[in-house]
């Protein structure tokens, strides 16, 4: 129990400061690997809840891609980052302010809360032991069955999310050559000239 | 010492408010206010799997997992908005996007 308490602890303390970190730090670049550290603490915090395969979703999808095009981003636009931080402590006092106040209404929830009895006493589809099956196993069981419009909507989610990222950055630009692969290849040998080249005086 | 849902819950809130204090504190930079959201989205996702341990029920992971997908969305879209808006103003300061006003 110990070892739990302190791996927690670990988890937890480096999320928070990471997260911290993420809103406080000076470069982009570096509040996007911070944000890459608070996600993969969180993966740890989900470890140890048992949420094997949320954890491992979180480390591939948000470290892998998200993080990753955060990155991109960040690093692709030639922004100066100094200049959109001035004003930064002009909002510090009432930015503090909401969010200790925010905190302290979470906490007081967190501190006061009651779980219906009869709630716990029946879950919708309850954790199956993991010597019976794996979590992956058993999200899956739920995902595919009982949840299945819900998965389909998700991946519709994600196919418009891509369709409308390709179509809001694609754009046709002027004045480049392109390949024109049916043109090369319609080409016949009439439309081409063989010359001789003069040495060291070209065409 | 016993690791209970109270811990999480307060992982998750210290999270949320570092995420709300964060777009108020880089209101200026389009990216760090995404980032902010992104870790509200992680608070949220450590709440919920935190209570389908404690309720030993596992639709919550379920929505997670739908959250984790509307998140990874949401920052594919933002983000691609930020380059077109970047490519037609050559900045991403907030107060500058201003172009839909009536």
């Amino acid at each position: 129990m110990t070892v739990t308490a302190a791996f927690f602890y670990l988890f937890a303390t480096i999320a928070v400061a990471s997260g911290f970190m993420v809103i406080a730090s000076r470069n982009p670049v570096q509040s996007v690997l911070f944000l890459i550290l608070a996600f993969v603490n969180a993966a740890g915090l989900f470890l140890m809840m048992g949420a094997e395969f949320l954890a491992m979703i979180l480390v591939i999808v948000y470290v892998g891609a998200v993080a990753v095009l955060f990155l991109f981003v960040t690093m692709m636009l030639d922004v100066d980052f100094a200049e959109l931080r001035q004003g930064f402590l002009q909002y510090l006092p009432f930015g503090a302010l909401i969010g200790v106040v925010f905190f302290l209404e979470l906490t007081l929830v967190i501190g006061a809360y009651i779980i219906d009895p009869g709630l716990v006493r029946s879950p919708a589809v309850p954790i199956p032991s993991p010597d019976v099956m794996t979590n992956t196993e058993a999200l899956g069981q739920v995902l595919y069955t009982r949840y299945f419009y819900f998965f389909q909507a998700a991946g519709l989610i994600l196919l418009v999310a891509m369709i409308g990222a390709i179509v809001l950055t694609l754009r046709e630009r002027k004045g480049i050559r392109r390949q024109n692969i049916s043109v090369q290849n319609a080409r016949t040998a009439q439309d081409v000239q063989v010359r001789k080249v003069p040495f060291r005086q070209g065409i | 010492m016993v690791i209970g849902l109270s811990h999480y819950l307060t992982v998750a809130a210290l999270l949320f408010t570092l995420g709300v204090f964060g777009i108020f504190l880089n209101r200026k930079n389009v990216i760090v206010i995404l980032m902010s959201v992104e870790l509200i989205l992680l608070a949220v996702n450590i709440n919920m799997v935190a209570f389908s341990t404690h309720l030993n029920d596992i639709v919550g992971q379920v929505f997670a997992l739908l959250i984790l997908t509307v998140a990874a969305a949401e920052a594919a879209i933002g983000l691609a908005i930020l380059v077109v808006f970047y490519r037609n103003r050559g900045s991403i300061a907030v107060e500058d996007v201003n172009m839909m006003r009536g």
